[in-house]
């Protein structure tokens, strides 16, 4: 039988090292939540959670049992399989782009070449760019199927937030591109890795901003939350979302915002890569790991980025949304655009 | 029956059901989301033929762009089952009439044009929809066609601006 003919060993390894990522993230993302609670306390002069365990460090754990234990309410007037699948997708959505992220370099294990990433497809951009076009649809789908009028507009102000984002970030997305000529994650990483190349923050400074900027804007991070602005929307789009399934909602934006910090350290701050280290003089297993320790490094500065801003900026209104997004990101990453592509000619002497 | 036949059938299935669930369905936000798998399942077949730039595209603008405007006018018109305006059943007779010659019309036109007897598509290993080959092709073989059709593009952008402004 052909379909037998299949390496089930391969088949194996990814599906563990699926299974690893996304119950890591999992983790992370338990423990991002605990750490957000301590930035804001540091950042407002106040302990924070400090009862729960040493620190407060099992509060993570107190939360989420909370939220199990509360009573899971499906609205009567609400449409009941899409309240269920809004949240389902939020999270599908954000835990997708794990399958693209090029996590390590490689570990052997009994003579085996094990690559730490999932896929590694030669779209891998294009990729991420499709799913997070898809993220919008949890958010959407909760907010209507809730029938409420704010939820609803929560769900509509998502969605165009997202969407008028996205432009941007796709074209700033293009002039790393056309400096790496791959579409492949892994390969820019390794591009980026090479003796004499520089991280691509050092060749895209302005599209590095815009991408952070719209980053900030795809996980509905603060100063751009508006789909959650509680005092014009009572909470937003989950707002009659009570137990795990607000849960989820809550968890996938840190899930959102794991990811898309490390899809950020692998286009403009070399993935895995240690600065002034040259990986190829230490063995294998080695540089694998400690690449990962650099990347893991790396996301979490941006984590703590994520909230410095969130802690210390003001939400915008709705229309200077709007107005940053189409009348300064978009020509500003066209610019970008234009600005890389004709230095990269100028430097090839055409 | 190897691996790939039997991803073919389940996406081809998967296809057509979900593209009868998008007319059958009452709620026209099920229906969205039923073309939305339509999408995905399609998605699925180019990735077999190893188009993954074609796949990949066609969720984002499809899937990511035009079905999220399709479901913010439904949303925002609160279109739901008792709105739906009854049709009389001469004009639902007529519409499979036309439909069906459509698509007959579609079909021979397939037939006629492309000789597809004896010709087997190229499984995972041919490589023209691979996004470097496309984009050689695109942009030294077809860059006319290209070209006229991006400049299609841009007045179809700067006619939607200028209805938009239009208050």
């Amino acid at each position: 039988m052909s379909l037998l003919a299949f390496d089930w060993l391969l088949f194996a390894e990814k599906l563990i090292l699926i299974a690893i990522i996304v119950f890591a993230s999992l983790g992370i993302a338990l423990y991002t939540t605990f750490a957000e609670r301590k930035v804001a306390a540091v950042l407002q002069d106040r302990p924070g959670p400090n009862r729960a365990g040493p620190l407060g460090l099992f509060q993570p754990f107190a939360d989420g049992l909370k939220l199990i234990m509360k009573e899971e309410i499906i609205p009567n007037s609400s449409n009941k399989i899409l309240f269920i699948l809004g949240p389902g997708l939020a999270m599908t959505a954000a835990l997708m782009t794990c399958a693209v992220i090029p996590w390590s370099s490689r570990v052997e294990f009994f003579g085996r070449s094990i690559e730490l990433q999932i896929a590694d497809i030669n779209i891998g951009i294009l990729y991420i760019f499709g799913v997070v076009s898809l993220g919008v649809y949890g958010i959407m789908i909760g907010g209507w199927a809730s029938n409420n009028k704010f939820s609803l507009m929560a769900a509509l102000r998502g969605a165009s937030q997202a969407i008028s984002y996205e432009l941007a970030l796709g074209l700033s997305l293009i002039a790393v591109l056309m400096l790496s000529g791959s579409l492949s994650l892994k390969s820019i990483v390794e591009e980026q890795m090479q003796p004499g190349n520089y991280w691509n923050i050092v060749y895209q400074p302005l599209g590095f901003l815009i991408y952070f900027i719209c980053t900030l804007a795809e996980c509905n991070r603060t100063p751009f939350d508006l789909p959650e602005a509680e005092n014009e929307l009572n909470f937003g789009y989950h707002q009659e979302y009570s137990s795990m399934k607000l849960g989820f909602y809550l968890f996938s934006e840190y899930i959102n915002m794991i990811m898309s910090s490390a899809v950020m350290a692998c286009l403009f701050f070399g993935g895995y890569d240690i600065p002034f280290l040259d990986e190829s003089s230490l063995s294998t297993n080695l540089a694998a790991g400690l690449g990962f320790l650099a990347l893991f490094a790396k996301i979490i500065f941006f984590i703590f980025l994520f909230m410095w801003i969130r802690w210390t900026i003001p939400r915008f209104r709705y229309d200077q949304l709007m107005n940053l997004g189409w009348k300064n990101m978009i020509p500003l990453a066209l610019f970008n655009m234009l600005l890389t592509g004709a230095l990269i000619l100028w430097k090839a002497g055409v | 029956m190897n691996l790939l036949d039997s991803l073919f059938y389940f996406l081809s299935a998967l296809a057509i059901f979900s593209a009868i669930m998008v007319l059958v369905s009452k709620n026209p936000v099920h229906s969205v989301l039923w073309l939305i798998t339509v999408f995905f399942a399609i998605s699925g077949h180019y990735v077999l033929l190893n188009a993954q730039f074609l796949a990949i595209v066609n969720l984002i603008v499809y899937a990511g762009a035009i079905m999220v405007l399709f479901l913010f006018v439904i949303m925002l018109m609160n279109l739901n089952a008792e709105a739906e305006p009854r049709k009389n059943l001469w004009l639902k007779l007529f519409g499979i009439l036309s439909g069906g010659s459509f698509l007959m019309v579609l079909v021979s036109l397939v037939r006629q044009t492309a000789e597809l007897t004896g010709k087997t598509a190229q499984l995972k290993d041919g490589n023209i929809g691979l996004i470097k080959n496309l984009g050689k092709a695109l942009f030294s073989d077809f860059v006319v066609p290209f070209e006229i059709s991006s400049v299609l593009f841009l007045s179809a952008m700067v006619g939607a601006v200028v209805i938009g402004k239009k208050d």
